[in-house]
């Protein structure tokens, strides 16, 4: 995109045109006759992000495409002052991206505001490079402003309703940071759409978006985003019907990798919410790592601790020192961030142990992990129901509880945060 | 065996899971505009009137199909699909109306509060301001799923009316004859009864409320068959408490002597002859319409201005997050609620007005409905096929007709 301080360089002076004052404007031959009112503008994206690049033009019999080249002058009063009066028929081009058509009255998203908007106008630059005049998007406006100045667009001269609005504040979105929603990915793809920067947003703000647009937009974005990005908004999405629908509406290797992404017990509860034959076609499409860890999950009832109960934990033997543990944190390191607890199992796998992460700090490089574990091991097996789940963290202010099998195996972990989300959703 | 059970099982599952949307928007279309209509004409005319209620039933299933079937498609409300399709203009033309017929509704279901409770020998002041702020938090403090639960325990209250035209011991013969047997005649009264029945029945706030309800809920195309099962029930379920009211005032009130009654209240007060309770739950069904209109009216509204109009809204939001919203929802409450404390206000002529009004609104909307629902970019597979457009434009034109008929009449003569 051209860079603003640039533009303002050759421009001979800092003008602004807004889109509603565009349509309808006039557009006038070499000897100054008129030959239609403007319909549309439209950008090209693949050949600048901002500048408008065709006019949509109302002829006598058919709309005419004009050339921004074309064009000499473009003002307020007097319309719009041709160079080259040669104008082609208007086809429906691919490649264009219409302002009237496609941007006005959609929703787009807001990238630094992380919401979603409504399109009311839109504020392009008026710029001169020395041959022509420019108009380039600017910024989209929403809110009343806007409103007032599209409602009374015709029925009051142009010149009133931009001394009228200025008693209004404001309120836009510089075009940069503004995101055009095209569930078709051809389309996308033509017009230069991505969502690059829905990645850098805070997992749970991208899913308070989603959770805003439509069913086809939702699936739009989880279709281009990467996967990581994905699965991490995915599971911030709150309602576990939508969670499943947008699942459902991916093809099924872009769903695998979403889900492979996801730490394995929030991929069964999602997996669980879907038919038997789609997450079969997930599951199949899965790496065999992961794969394993979801479909013994899958096993479990969703109201037991089975169900609750995710297998990213830490465990070592009975016997292990402190070098060991700093050693098998080191292997684990994308568990660290939500990690409180390292556990300890004797020879035939039962769970003997827990420990605490912050007595690792206190302890010699010696001594054996054993002496650090908390005076009693709670645990609880892979069928408890959910409410006793939630009642020992409440009784026994725990951050993570294990889960053993029949045969007191350790099988799983489940962590407050499990606990939080069910109790949010009662 | 176990096999069809099972299927059996599945389809109650699916359709418990839809359920809400429909049942709710049919429920309240019984509001206490409704009741009066039904029970003035169950009055004054007897079973005669009944025989509408079967067509009003397909017309309102016809309607209400259309919008669950554009919000489960499409995923939008239905003032964002206006919006988008046709512009701001538009969009804030009918929502300027909206906000205006829907506040002179919210009147009507504040008075229908008051006068239920004076049954009871309690006073307006107490009973009006009571329910504004009851609805006013009920919906502020609550979240879709809970308010939700809370209207369809409403709905459910409407049985009341099916008990009591139990007990008025009507003559179910000529009740049942006369339901599947047209009688016209051409007295004015009673064309303008038929009129104002079909008329109360088709509100342009069931359109918007319904399709963002279905969207609230997360309805897809996968559920729709189930979601369009759950609309047609729930608009027959509207038309059997609308029969029982008829009859249950036939039975009382006409059998005796065919008479005029000026409100619902009245209408309640003509059945304790056939014992306190019928009167009782029928004027509980009144009270309990009244709220529920009550807290679903504002709610609507507010919603289907914001998208339209692109203000931030839902009561998932805070106040500041969305303030247009709760302003808006606020508004209404607070003078809707208000007017009807006003000594010597002119509530029945807000009514007429209020009717007036609808028949502008409604024909607009419609006719956007079905030209949003023939849209194959938004609708894709899903549009209407060719011999439900015929019936939709019927629909239309008919609605349209009686609408402006109703207005007009009311303009003229004041309510019958």
């Amino acid at each position: 995109m051209l860079e603003l301080s640039a533009a303002v360089a050759f421009s001979m002076a800092d003008k602004h045109l807004f889109f509603t004052e565009l349509l309808s404007m006039p557009v006038l031959d070499l000897k100054g006759r008129r030959i239609g009112r403007v319909k549309d503008a439209a950008l090209v994206p693949r050949e600048h992000a901002a500048r408008i690049d065709r006019f949509l033009v109302g002829g006598p019999e058919t709309w005419l495409t004009l050339r921004f080249d074309q064009i000499r002058t473009i003002g307020l009063d007097r319309g719009i002052e041709l160079s080259d009066e040669q104008l082609l028929p208007y086809h429906d081009d691919e490649y264009m991206m219409r302002i009237g058509r496609d941007l006005l009255d959609q929703q787009i998203i807001d990238v630094t505001g992380r919401k979603v908007v409504r399109v009311t106008d839109v504020t392009m630059s008026l710029q001169n490079d020395g041959q022509r005049d420019i108009l380039m998007v600017l910024e989209v406006d929403i809110g009343v402003r806007s409103m007032f100045r599209r409602l009374f667009q015709g029925v009051l001269p142009r010149r009133a309703i931009r001394r009228l609005q200025r008693r209004i504040p404001p309120n836009s979105i510089r075009w940069d940071f503004a995101n055009v929603v095209e569930p078709d990915p051809l389309r996308r793809l033509r017009l230069n759409i991505s969502y690059d920067k829905l990645e850098d947003m805070h997992p749970a703000d991208l899913a308070d978006i989603v959770e805003d647009l439509a069913p086809a937009e939702r699936e739009a974005i989880f279709d281009s985003i990467d996967s990581e990005s994905a699965a991490d908004a995915l599971s911030e999405v709150e309602d576990p019907k939508m969670q499943a629908s947008i699942l459902e509406a991916l093809e099924p290797e872009k769903a695998a990798d979403i889900v492979e992404e996801m730490s394995p017990d929030e991929a069964a509860d999602i997996l669980s919410e879907l038919e038997d034959k789609t997450s079969e076609e997930i599951l199949e499409e899965m790496d065999s790592e992961p794969k394993v860890d979801v479909q013994e999950l899958l096993e479990f009832e969703d109201d037991t601790a089975g169900g609750l109960m995710n297998t990213e934990y830490v465990v070592l033997h009975d016997n292990a020192t402190l070098a060991d543990a700093m050693a098998a944190l080191k292997g684990n390191e994308e568990l660290l961030e939500s990690l409180n607890t390292l556990f300890l199992i004797d020879e035939e796998e039962h769970l003997t142990a827990a420990i605490p992460l912050a007595r690792l700090f206190l302890a010699g490089s010696t001594s054996r992990l054993k002496d650090l574990a908390a005076e009693t091991l709670i645990q609880v097996t892979v069928d408890e129901k959910q409410d006793r789940v939630s009642e020992y963290f409440d009784k026994y202010n725990l951050l993570t509880l294990p889960v053993v099998d029949d045969e007191g195996k350790l099988a799983g972990v489940i962590t407050a945060d499990d606990i939080i989300s069910i109790l949010r959703q009662k | 065996m176990r096999k069809a059970l099972e299927r059996y099982r599945a389809h109650i599952l699916v359709f418990l899971a839809v359920l809400g949307p429909g049942f709710i928007t049919a429920m309240v279309d019984n509001d206490s505009g409704g009741i009066y209509t039904y029970s003035a004409a169950g009055a004054k005319y007897g079973y005669l009137p009944l025989w509408t209620l079967l067509p009003i039933t397909v017309v309102l299933i016809i309607t209400q199909e259309m919008c669950s079937r554009m919000g489960a498609v499409t995923g939008k409300g239905l003032s964002d699909l206006i919006r988008e399709e046709f512009g701001l203009r538009i969009t804030f033309f009918l929502m300027a109306l909206l906000v205006l017929v829907n506040l002179t509704n919210v009147m009507t279901e504040f008075a229908g509060v008051a006068s239920s409770l004076e049954l009871f020998h309690i006073s307006k002041y107490i009973s009006v301001p009571l329910a504004a702020i009851g609805v006013w938090f009920l919906v502020v403090k609550g979240n879709y799923t809970g308010v939700e639960k809370v209207f369809l325990f409403a709905s459910v209250i409407y049985v009341t009316y099916i008990i009591s035209g139990f007990l008025v011991r009507p003559d179910w013969k000529s009740a049942a004859i006369n339901s599947v047997r047209p009688i016209l005649m051409l007295d004015s009264g009673y064309i303008y009864m038929l009129i104002g029945m079909v008329g109360t029945t088709i509100a342009p706030w069931m359109q918007f409320y319904l399709q963002s309800a279905v969207v609230e809920k997360g309805i897809t195309v996968k559920d729709y068959a189930a979601s369009r099962l759950e609309v047609t029930v729930g608009c027959i379920m509207t038309n059997v408490i609308a029969f029982f009211i008829i009859v249950a005032c036939a039975g009382a009130i006409w059998r005796v002597a065919p008479k005029d009654i000026k409100d619902a209240a009245d209408a309640a007060v003509g059945l304790k002859p056939f014992g306190e309770y019928a009167f009782l739950l029928f004027s509980a069904g009144l009270l309990n319409a009244s709220v529920f209109a009550a807290s679903i009216l504002p709610l609507s509204t507010a919603y289907s201005v914001c998208e339209g109009l692109g203000f931030e809204a839902g009561v998932n939001r805070r106040m500041r997050e969305a303030p247009v919203f709760y302003a808006l929802y606020t508004l209404l409450i607070v003078v809707g609620a208000g007017v009807v404390l006003i000594p010597n206000f002119p509530l029945v002529k807000m009514i007429l007005l209020s009717q007036v009004l609808n028949g502008v609104l409604l024909p607009l909307i419609l006719i956007f409905m079905v030209l949003l629902i023939n849209k194959r970019d938004l609708m894709g597979e899903w549009v209407n096929p060719r011999w439900f457009n015929w019936a939709a434009w019927a629909t239309v034109v008919i609605m349209i007709g009686l609408t402006l008929a109703l207005a007009g009449m009311s303009l003229r003569q004041g309510p019958g």
